[in-house]
This record gives structure tokens, C-alpha cells and sequence, in this order.
């Protein structure tokens, strides 16, 4: 500790160098951290699910509907608690820049089914007693400046025409993961307005026991089996978990380019720490003359790496972390619940423990090997 | 009168391996740049390919995609019959009227949990001819009447079951590979083709998703596109078909293209302030050699160009290293899902000669830009001072 003061007086030698290593390193550890929290929240969204939900969908693909039919058979179904179901609708609103899902859903069983979709107790009744209603989540307020009360106008591209909702509630995600952008309206308006085919696009079943899932599931499937529309029944996890995949190996991709970023700043800092070591043999000569021990030499080295990438990474996973916890980002409504996590801190922590080690370590040895003798003749 | 460049050359060479930290800092920069811009390229010319400006492709009125489309038989039949159609060498018209799903099907190699939605193309005849830069690399086109698939090149890499004389589940049924085609490199490498009457009782019933036709004067496609619209019998939107291909390329071109600018922006500040670390060190550690220098007579300017040029340099040596760490990339096959059209879509990295050179350039801004301010310095240095 009685160091300290030699170590910052040897950093404030050359300020402008000090605070742009510090900057890299900064700059480095956000992009580490940004680059690995879009990984993490992805994985967030591909495990998120209740255990006791299952999702049926359309066995030749999710593109495919379900007769409305299969309803009252899948409560029939033992261990099934509720059932409620829900259809894609996607929809454009405006110039389409921003893309929000719209959900056509059974109003009264899918808020059952959803807890997490909150919403106050008046506007749900008006949602379950206004047909052509709509609830919106609280994103679309700031994105849109939609009100309560508010008609707005989405053009149908599944379903051709111009589709008219009246807003009349705005809920909250309880859980981060669940899309604060969504707009739902009722499944009853969607059938009438097409003349009643009688189809949905996908079930949402609750069970008594978690451990039942896979048996359920497969009656299910079983029971559904011969029928014209065929159904693969998994847990909701799965079914969530599918659709993070479908960006490919996003994980391969940004764990590439942190890599070469992390690499990047490492020959930034190390290239500050050796020119620094470099002009200072004269420094360690006279140290080591009044009787500073090699030990002593190398540790003060490390000791000076260490503050550099200790600041940075303070300023670059805390900066990470804040902004975007400040800004509410949310990728465009792609990537909810953008949250850096404690796991990826620690693992920028421990990223930037490494850089020291690594950039201070050839200089901290040369400096504890300096022979002192021809050093001391480079001495005015 | 201006520094000869060989000063510079030496003076680089004299301090290699901070030189090197240096080039390769901003070497690693440039290769991400191009690697990202490489992925984006990749993608929107698979989709750019896809589409012909000598066809119109003929949706739904209000449908942004094939998906959410839908064409029943008279409505096909109308449109073959229009005078806007070209006829092929044997005086039939030359229009595809095509189903369009989405199956899902697992990747190779990975669980059974984890399946892409793979596109499901519903063909007659007339597709080989309309889609003029379709080729069968293996097995032959087929057969009517039977359950026999034709799948796409870049699908037998990326998903099991896809050689010739395989079989395929999917829709409840199994389907023979009977052959494996080619597209330019285009997003119908993704797909698998089967006929059209085969499809049709497994997925969607009569109905077709997308009719393509080759435009009989492909100058006079907005025309065409004011009739068939305005026909009161049908309520069609009808597009070109290199235009409607590009546009589903857009938003996630896009995404990829500006994830790329915001890293390389983030990594270049990084590096450049590397760069201008290396070069504040050379002009300290070269004071009295500018003091002489500035003695003999080179203008202050000159020594500010010189080491802008110095800077440069070493810049362009990373630049070059990174190239050479990108390029190995070139031609890696990836996929991932086009939301525009909620499909699997395979393509390639695509370096392009334009790429590099954009890549070079970006090395050379940071180099300048980082050795601005050294440079200035060392313009200014007080002669006498220094040459103490």
C-alpha cells in the first residue's frame, strides 16, 4: 500500500498515455461486454417458459393452423389445467420501420395462462368486454405515443384488409424476457372477420405437475396423430428456445469478434507498457541502487498494469451495464430484457485481469532483471 | 522541401515490435470490418441473385411475403392468359404458379431440439424455364405424379437426408431426393422444389402462394403492373422480382450493417489510440533527430507530413494484415433466419475487391487520425530545447 503513491506518480508521468491506454481499455471491455450480453440474452429468451405450460402447434410446421376444435378435446386430456390458444397475425403499422408482433389471442384464457402479462383490473374488462380491443405493452407507448383509448389502423399481410383496434389496456411484463412491445388483440374478432374457418394458430396448455410434461405431450400428439392436422406438443421452453436459433450461431459470431477485440487492446496495452518500461531503466536503476528489491521492482510494474486495466474495466462494464440499463435498449424489440449480466462482469473482470498479466508481465521481468551496474551508466 | 519517405521507412524498422503491435492492432480492426461487411454482402447478394429483372412475381394484394400470400387456380389461370406474359420456344406461356411453406427440419449435427424453418417450394413445368439461371447438378428434374423432391445445393451441407436417393419426412409423408440443383448462388439454394399437385393436398389445399411469370418486354413492366392490378377480377399486387427479392433483404442487411459500423467504430478508437500512443513515443524518443532536421532547413510542415506519412505506413501495414486475416473467409457458407420471410436462408461470406479496398482505406483514416496530433507535435518542438 506504501506503493501506491510510487506506482500513480509513475502513471501521472505521462498523463495522455495513462488515460488513452485506460480509454482502449474501456472502449475494449464495453464492446466484450455488449458483444456477450446479446449471447446471454438470447439464451435468456430461449430458456425462459414455465414449466407447467406446454405449446401444441401444427406437426407439418408452425406456419400451419390448428382446427378450434382441438380446444375442448385438449381440456378433455388428463392432467390439463386450462387451455387457451393465439395466432400470428403480422401485421404492418405505418412505414413498417419498426417492427412489433401482433398476437390474435383467446382473451380471457390467455391472460389466465399469462400471469406475467399484467395489466390494471379495468382496462382487462374492457379488453374481454370490447370486441374490437386491443392491449398494447408499455414499450409501444414511448415508441408510437399511442394512448388509451386510441383507434389505430394495422394492414393485415396473412389477413388482407385494414384492421381497426381500439386500445383499451396497457400491460407490464412482469418477467424482463417477455416482449414489452406486443400488441394483442381478441381471437373472436379475428374469426368473425374471416367468416369463421374456425382455425388458431397455436395452443398454450397448462398442466397440474411439471413432471407430467412429456407424458401429456405425447397423449397428445397421439390423440391428434391421425387427423388432418397433426400436432408436436413440447414444453414452452422448447418452443422458445427454437426460435433463438433460428439467427444461427450468433454465439460463434460475437464470441469471434470479442476475441479479436480483446486481442486487439491487449497489443495496445502492452505496446503503452512497454514503451513506458522502456524510458524508465534509468528510473529502476536508481531504485534498485538505494535498495528496492527485484521483487519489489516487478510487483510495483504490475502494480501500475494493474491500475490501467482496473480503471478500464471499472469505466467499461460499469459504463456497459448503466447505459443500457439507462437507455432501456431493447435491440429494436430482437433482443428483450438487455441486461449485462453479473456472469459477463465477472467474466470482463476477469478478461482485464489477464490483459494485466499479460502486458505488464515482459516489462515487470525485464525491470526485475535489469543488471545495475551498465543500467546506472545511462544515468545523468 | 519534403522528408524522404525512406527516413520514415527506417525509423519504423528501428522500433519493430512496437510497430508491429501497433499494425497488428489496427490489422485486427480491419479484419473484423470486413468480415462483418463481408457477412452483410454475403446475405443481400444471395437474395439480390434470387430475383430476375426480366420476371414479375405476382402476390396477394396487401402479402409482404410469399408466406403470408395466397392465389387460387382462377386467379393463376387469368394471369397466364394476360398478353404480358412471354411464351417460351414451345408457345406455352412462360408462368410458374408456385405453392410456398415452411417445414421444420433439424440441422445436421445438431439436436433434434433445434430445427430451421426450411422453405418448401411448390414447382410446374414451366419453373426450369422461368427461372432462367436454375441448373441440375445432380440426379434429374421430378417426375409428375410421384413424391419426389429436388433440393437445393447449399441445403446438402446443412441439413442430413438432402443427397440424391435419400428420402425426406415432412408433412406426414416421405419424399424421394431425386435431384440437386443450383441457383447463382441465390436464396432457391435453400429450398426444396416438388410439384406443385403433390404439395398442394399435404399443406394448404388449391391454393398457390406466388405466381412468377417472365415479362414479355421487360421495359414495359410498369405497364403490366397498372393492368393486372387494376383488373377487376383479380386483387393482385405484382412486383419486379429482383426488386421484391432485394427488399427482403433489407431489414436484416441492415442489422447486419450497422452492427458491423458500431463495432469496427467502438475497436477503431481503440486502436487508433494505440496508434497515437506509438506515435507520441517516436517523437519523443526522436526529438533531437526533428531538431536536426528542423536545423537543416525542412520546413515545420514537412516534418508534419512526414510523420503523418510515418503513421500512415504503419497503418497501411496493418491494413494489408488485415486483409490477409479476412480473406480466408471468403466463401464460407453460413445461414441464418430471413425474418422478412421467416425462412432459412443459406449464403456465403462475400469479400469483395471493393471491400478490401474500403478496408484499406479505414486502416489508413485511423493511421491519420492517430498520427495527427504527434505529428503536430513534433512540427512545433522547440529546436533549440530539443537539440540539447
Amino acid at each position: 500500500m506504501k506503493f501506491l503513491h510510487l506506482v500513480l506518480a509513475n502513471l501521472g508521468r505521462h498523463k495522455r498515455r495513462t488515460i488513452l491506454t485506460t480509454a482502449s481499455v474501456a472502449l475494449a471491455l464495453f464492446l466484450f461486454a455488449s458483444l456477450r450480453t446479446v449471447v446471454t440474452t438470447l439464451d435468456a429468451a430461449a430458456r425462459f417458459g414455465s414449466v407447467r405450460r406446454l405449446v401444441s402447434t401444427n406437426a407439418t410446421g408452425i406456419v400451419f393452423p390448428l382446427p378450434l376444435s382441438y380446444a375442448n378435446k385438449l381440456r378433455g386430456v388428463p392432467g390439463v389445467e386450462a387451455v387457451s390458444w393465439a395466432n400470428w397475425f403480422g401485421g404492418r403499422y405505418g412505414d413498417n420501420k419498426r417492427f412489433f408482433a401482433q398476437f390474435a389471442v383467446d382473451p380471457e384464457s390467455y391472460l389466465e395462462m399469462y400471469p406475467e402479462i399484467s395489466l390494471p383490473e379495468d382496462q382487462k374488462q374492457a379488453f374481454l368486454r370490447e370486441r374490437s380491443s386491443a392491449i398494447i405493452g408499455r414499450r409501444l407507448v414511448e415508441v408510437f405515443g399511442w394512448r388509451l383509448g386510441q383507434d389505430v389502423t394495422i394492414q393485415g399481410t396473412i389477413f388482407p384488409g385494414d384492421w381497426t383496434f381500439t386500445i383499451r389496456g396497457i400491460y407490464t411484463p412482469t418477467d424482463a424476457v417477455i416482449n414489452d412491445d406486443m400488441l394483442l388483440f381478441r381471437h373472436d374478432y379475428l374469426e368473425e372477420r374471416l367468416g369463421r374457418p374456425g382455425i388458431s394458430g397455436w395452443y398454450v396448455i397448462r398442466i397440474d405437475d411439471a413432471n407430467h410434461a412429456a407424458q401429456i405431450a405425447r397423449t397428445i400428439d397421439i390423440q391428434f396423430r391421425n387427423s388432418t392436422a397433426a400436432t408436436k406438443t413440447g414444453t414452452e421452453q422448447a418452443f422458445n428456445a427454437s426460435f433463438a436459433t433460428m439467427w444461427g450461431n450468433v454465439s460463434l459470431l460475437m464470441g469471434t469478434i470479442g476475441l479479436a477485440v480483446v486481442f486487439a487492446i491487449l497489443l495496445v496495452t502492452a505496446n503503452a507498457m512497454m514503451m513506458s518500461s522502456r524510458e524508465r531503466t534509468r528510473e529502476v536503476a536508481v531504485l534498485k541502487t538505494i535498495g528496492f528489491s527485484d521483487r519489489t521492482v516487478f510487483g510495483l510494474v504490475m502494480l501500475e498494469a494493474a491500475a490501467i486495466a482496473l480503471t478500464g474495466a471499472l469505466l467499461g462494464l460499469g459504463g456497459a451495464k448503466y447505459l443500457y440499463k439507462a437507455t432501456n435498449f431493447n435491440g429494436g424489440g430482437f433482443l428483450p430484457g438487455f441486461d449485462v449480466t453479473t456472469d459477463t462482469l465477472l467474466l470482463g473482470a476477469t478478461v482485464a485481469l489477464l490483459l494485466m498479466l499479460a502486458s505488464g508481465l515482459v516489462p515487470a521481468v525485464r525491470a526485475a532483471r535489469l543488471p545495475v551496474v551498465q543500467a546506472l551508466r545511462r544515468v545523468e | 522541401m519534403k522528408i524522404p519517405l525512406i527516413y520514415n521507412a527506417r525509423s519504423v524498422l528501428q522500433r519493430p515490435v512496437s510497430t508491429a503491435f501497433t499494425a497488428l492492432g489496427i490489422g485486427l480492426v480491419v479484419a473484423v470490418f470486413i468480415g462483418m461487411l463481408a457477412l452483410a454482402n454475403g446475405f443481400r447478394a444471395a437474395l439480390a441473385r434470387t430475383g430476375s429483372n426480366l420476371n414479375a412475381l405476382v402476390l396477394r394484394r396487401g402479402a409482404d411475403s410469399e408466406l403470408s400470400s395466397g392465389i387460387d387456380r382462377a386467379t393463376a389461370s387469368i394471369l397466364a392468359a394476360s398478353p404480358h406474359v412471354a411464351s417460351g420456344a414451345d408457345g406455352r406461356p412462360l408462368v410458374s404458379p408456385e405453392v410456398y411453406v415452411l417445414i421444420p427440419l433439424s440441422r445436421r449435427g445438431a439436436d433434434t431440439g433445434t430445427v430451421a424453418n426450411v422453405v418448401v417450394r411448390g414447382i410446374g413445368e414451366a419453373a426450369w424455364k422461368v427461372r432462367a439461371n436454375i441448373a441440375v447438378v445432380a440426379g434429374e428434374p421430378p417426375h409428375s405424379g410421384r413424391a419426389e423432391v429436388c433440393v437445393g445445393r447449399k441445403m446438402a451441407s446443412t441439413f442430413p437426408n438432402t443427397d440424391v436417393g435419400q428420402t425426406l419426412h415432412f408433412g406426414g409423408r416421405d419424399w424421394t431426393v431425386v435431384c440437386q440443383f443450383t441457383a447463382g448462388g441465390s436464396a432457391f439454394e435453400s429450398e426444396i422444389w416438388g410439384e406443385n399437385e403433390q404439395f398442394m393436398p399435404v399443406f394448404r389445399g388449391e391454393v398457390f402462394q406466388s405466381v412468377s411469370f417472365r415479362l414479355k418486354d421487360p421495359a414495359a413492366f410498369d405497364e403490366a403492373k397498372r393492368a393486372l392490378e387494376s383488373d377487376q377480377r383479380l386483387t393482385v399486387d405484382v412486383h419486379l422480382e429482383s426488386t421484391f427479392y432485394a427488399e427482403q433483404s433489407q431489414v436484416l442487411g441492415r442489422i447486419l450493417e450497422i452492427l458491423a459500423f458500431l463495432i469496427t467504430s467502438i475497436m477503431a478508437v481503440g486502436a487508433i489510440f494505440g496508434a497515437v500512443n506509438t506515435m507520441y513515443a517516436a517523437v519523443a524518443t526522436r526529438a533531437p533527430e526533428i531538431a536536426v532536421l528542423l536545423t537543416l532547413g525542412f520546413h515545420p510542415r514537412s516534418v508534419l507530413l512526414s510523420f503523418l506519412v510515418e503513421s500512415a505506413l504503419i497503418a497501411l501495414v496493418g491494413g494489408v494484415i488485415g486483409i490477409l486475416l479476412a480473406l480466408p473467409i471468403n466463401g464460407i457458407v453460413t445461414s441464418t433466419t430471413n425474418w422478412a420471410s421467416f425462412s432459412e436462408i443459406a449464403f456465403s461470406f462475400r469479400v469483395t475487391p471493393g471491400l478490401l479496398l474500403a478496408g484499406l482505406g479505414f486502416a489508413l483514416v485511423m493511421g491519420t487520425l492517430g498520427g495527427f496530433f504527434p505529428a503536430w507535435r513534433a512540427a512545433r518542438l522547440p529546436v533549440v530545447q530539443a537539440l540539447r
